[in-house]
C-alpha cells in the first residue's frame, strides 16, 4: 500500500513539477524583457543583438525552446546561465548550502519555541501565561522579517560591538565544512531571525490543536485510566495535535527554500533567494528556471515527507 | 420563596431586548479592552495618515523638501529629533517625521485596496467552487492550492520585473497572494451552506444560480469573511513594506515605510532614529490592525479559534479522511 502510495505522489509531484515549469517557462516569453539585449549592451548593433539571440537559441519558436529544455531537464542538465555562462547545477550548489542551513537551523528553533509555547498556551487556557504568549505570538505575526532582522542587527551586533563586546558577527556566509564554529556564529543572528517570525503562528498553530485534541474522548479515557497528566498531554495529546503543525513545516520548509530572500538579503548570505532575484533582474531564463525546478522540488518532497510522517504520528491516519 | 417563584420586581427591572448577531457582537466588542483600544489606534492612524498634507503644511516641511542647513549635520549625516525634526531627518536631510506620516498613507491605501480586491476575487471563487462542485471545484481549488504554496516573494519578484515596480504592481502582487486564503475559506462554508433547506426552497421558487450564491448564500458568510478580511489588512502592509524594503514596491522619492527602513540599513550605526521610527510605526500598526481582527473574531464568532488568517484552518479531528485526498492543502503543492 506504502508503495502504490510513493508511486501515485510521485507523479503527481512530477506533475506540478511540469505544470509549474511550464508557467514560469511561458511567464518568461510574455515579459517585455530581453536577455539578449542587456546582454549585448548599449552599444551593441541590432545585428550583434540578433547573434547574441541566436547563439542563446532564443530566435527559436518558443515551443521548440521549451521542448529542448524539458528535453535536458530530463538528462538532469540545468541548462546554463545567459549572462555568466556556468552551468545553473553549479551555480545552485553553490547557493544551496547557506540557505539550507539557515531553514534546517531556523526550523528546529522556530519548532522548538513554537511548539512549546503553543502546549504551555494549551494546557493553562486563559491563564496569565496563555494571555500573554497569545499576544506575543500575534505580535510575532505582525512583524515583518526585515524589520525583526535589521533591529537583531541594531541591538545583538551594533550596540554588542559598541559596548566592547564583539560576541556576534554583522553578516556573511561561512561553509559548515570550513569551520562549524563560525558557521553557527555567523547563523545565529539568521536562524532568530527567522525563528521569531515563524514560531510565532507555530505557537498558535499548536495551541489550537492542542485545545482540539486535549477535547477528545480519548483523552478523556487516558484519565479516567489513570494515565499520569504528562504523559496525557505529552503522549496522548501532543503526538495527535502535531499533524497540523507537520503540515505546515513541510509547506514553510518547502516554500522557504526558494523564498528566504529577506532573509538572505538582510544578513548577506548569498543563497538561492538573493540568487534568484538577481536572475529576474537581468531576465537569466536558466537561472530562474534552475530555482523554481529545486524550489518545486523541495516544495513536493517536504510534502511527501510529510504524508508520511502523519501515519507515524497518528495511528488513526491511514495512507492511501 | 420557592425555587420557581418568579420575581416580577427582579425580572422587571431587566429590560429584555431582542438582539441581532450584529448587535451582540457589538457588545462583545466593546467590552473588549485590547480591541477597544486597538481600534482607536487604528482610527488616530487612518487620521493622521489623511491629514498628513495639512500637518506638512502647517509646519512647512515638504516629505521631498531637503533641509541643506538645518536638516544635515557639518559632516553629511542626519540630524536627530530635535524641535524642528520631531522624528529627525534622513540621509538628504528630508523631514523623518514628514516622511513616515506620508508612508502611513502608502501602506494603509495598499493594506485596505489590495484587501478589498483580494476580499472580492476571494468570494466569487470560492462561491463559484463551492457552489458548483465538480469539475470547477478541482480547478479552482488546485489553483487556490498553488497560489498558497508558491514562494509568493518570488512571484511578486517575477510580476515586478515585468511590470515595472509601482504602486499598481504593489497592490496587485498583494491581491494576488491574499485572494485564495478567503477563497478557500468562502469555499468550505458554501459546501455546507448549499444543502439548506432555505436554499432548496429558494431553487423551488425558481431562484437561478447567481441569484442563490449572491442574495441567499453571500449573507451568511459575511462573518468569516468580514474576520479574515480585518487579519489580511495587516497582512498586506507587512508584504508592502517588505517588497518596498526589497526595492519591488513603493520607489522613492514616494515615502513608505518599507523603503525608508532599506534606506535606514545603511545609516543605522549613526542614526537610530532612522530606522527605529519608521520601524516602529510600522509595528504598531500590524499589532494593532491584528488585535482588532482578533477581537472582531472574538465578538463574530466566539467559537472560532484564535488562528491566523493566512494559515489555512487545519481539519480538525479524524475520522480521518487520508491525508493525500481530504488535506488538500498541501498534497499537491
Amino acid at each position: 500500500m506504502l508503495r502504490r502510495f510513493l508511486l501515485r505522489r510521485t507523479l503527481l509531484g512530477l506533475l506540478v513539477l511540469w505544470l509549474v515549469s511550464l508557467g514560469t517557462f511561458f511567464l518568461f516569453f510574455v515579459a517585455p524583457g530581453d536577455p539578449a539585449r542587456t546582454l549585448a549592451g548599449r552599444q551593441a548593433t541590432p545585428e550583434q543583438v540578433e547573434l547574441i539571440r541566436h547563439n542563446l537559441g532564443l530566435d527559436r519558436p518558443t515551443i521548440v525552446q521549451y521542448f529542448d529544455y524539458l528535453g535536458r531537464l530530463v538528462h538532469g542538465d540545468l541548462g546554463q546561465s545567459y549572462f555568466s555562462g556556468e552551468s545553473v547545477g553549479k551555480l545552485l550548489a553553490q547557493d544551496f548550502p547557506p540557505t539550507f542551513s539557515l531553514v534546517l537551523g531556523g526550523a528546529v528553533l522556530w519548532l522548538c519555541l513554537g511548539v512549546g509555547a503553543g502546549v504551555l498556551s494549551a494546557t493553562r487556557v486563559r491563564s496569565f501565561l496563555d494571555r500573554a504568549l497569545t499576544t506575543l505570538a500575534l505580535a510575532g505575526v505582525s512583524m515583518p522579517t526585515f524589520v525583526v532582522g535589521l533591529l537583531l542587527l541594531y541591538f545583538f551586533f551594533f550596540q554588542l560591538t559598541m559596548a566592547g563586546a564583539p560576541i556576534l558577527p554583522p553578516d556573511s556566509y561561512v561553509p559548515f565544512s570550513e569551520n562549524p564554529g563560525e558557521w553557527a556564529r555567523h547563523l545565529i543572528l539568521p536562524w532568530i531571525t527567522l525563528a521569531m517570525v515563524q514560531a510565532a503562528s507555530y505557537a498558535r498553530l499548536t495551541r489550537g490543536s492542542m485545545l482540539d485534541v486535549l477535547g477528545e474522548d480519548y483523552i478523556r479515557t487516558a484519565r479516567a485510566k489513570g494515565v499520569p497528566e504528562g504523559r496525557v498531554i505529552y503522549r496522548h495529546g501532543l503526538r495527535a495535535a502535531l499533524t497540523p503543525v507537520v503540515t505546515q513545516l513541510g509547506v514553510d520548509i518547502g516554500t522557504l527554500i526558494g523564498g528566504l530572500v529577506v532573509t538572505e538579503s538582510v544578513f548577506g548570505l548569498g543563497g538561492i533567494g538573493q540568487a534568484v532575484v538577481q536572475a529576474f533582474v537581468s531576465g537569466d531564463l536558466p537561472v530562474i528556471m534552475g530555482v523554481v525546478v529545486l524550489a518545486t522540488t523541495a516544495v513536493v518532497v517536504a510534502n511527501l515527507i510529510v504524508d508520511i510522517a502523519y501515519g507515524l504520528l497518528d495511528p488513526r491516519i491511514r495512507l492511501a | 420563596m420557592t425555587l420557581t417563584e418568579i420575581r416580577p420586581d427582579v425580572v422587571a427591572d431587566r429590560t429584555i431586548a431582542g438582539r441581532s448577531p450584529w448587535q451582540l457582537a457589538w457588545a462583545r466588542i466593546r467590552s473588549d479592552r485590547v480591541a477597544l483600544i486597538s481600534g482607536i489606534v487604528v482610527v488616530l492612524l487612518c487620521l493622521l495618515a489623511l491629514a498628513a498634507p495639512l500637518i506638512s503644511a502647517w509646519n512647512g516641511h515638504d516629505p521631498d523638501e531637503q533641509f541643506r542647513d538645518t536638516g544635515i549635520t557639518d559632516q553629511g549625516l542626519p540630524v536627530g529629533p530635535n524641535g524642528e525634526f520631531w522624528f529627525g531627518t534622513d540621509r538628504l536631510g528630508r523631514d523623518l517625521f514628514i516622511r513616515v506620516l506620508y508612508g502611513a498613507r502608502v501602506s494603509l491605501l495598499v493594506g485596505v485596496v489590495a484587501t478589498g480586491v483580494a476580499a472580492l476575487i476571494g468570494v466569487v471563487v470560492g462561491l463559484l467552487a463551492g457552489y458548483y462542485g465538480g469539475v470547477i471545484d478541482t480547478i479552482l481549488s488546485r489553483l487556490m492550492d498553488v497560489v498558497l504554496s508558491f514562494p509568493y516573494l518570488i512571484f511578486a519578484i517575477a510580476v515586478v520585473s515585468i511590470a515595472g515596480p509601482s504602486l499598481t504592481a504593489t497592490i496587485g502582487v498583494i491581491s494576488f497572494y491574499s485572494w485564495a486564503a478567503i477563497a478557500r475559506v468562502v469555499r468550505g462554508q458554501t459546501l455546507s451552506l448549499k444543502e439548506r433547506e432555505y436554499v432548496e426552497a429558494a431553487r423551488s421558487l425558481g431562484a437561478g444560480d447567481a441569484r442563490i450564491m449572491f442574495v441567499d448564500i453571500l449573507p451568511n458568510l459575511l462573518a468569516p469573511v468580514i474576520v479574515l478580511t480585518t487579519l489580511l489588512v495587516p497582512a498586506a502592509i507587512v508584504f508592502e513594506s517588505t517588497l518596498s524594503y526589497l526595492g519591488l514596491g513603493i520607489v522613492p522619492p514616494t515615502p513608505s515605510w518599507g523603503n525608508l527602513l532599506s534606506e535606514a540599513q545603511g545609516f543605522y550605526r549613526v542614526a537610530y532614529w532612522y530606522l527605529g521610527f519608521p520601524a516602529a510605526s510600522l509595528l504598531i500598526t500590524t499589532l494593532a490592525f491584528n488585535l482588532v481582527g482578533d477581537g472582531i473574531r472574538d465578538a463574530i464568532d466566539p467559537r472560532m479559534e484564535r488562528l491566523f488568517s493566512r494559515r489555512r484552518r487545519k481539519r480538525r479531528s479524524p475520522p480521518a479522511p487520508a491525508p493525500a485526498t481530504g488535506r488538500s492543502d498541501a498534497a499537491t503543492s
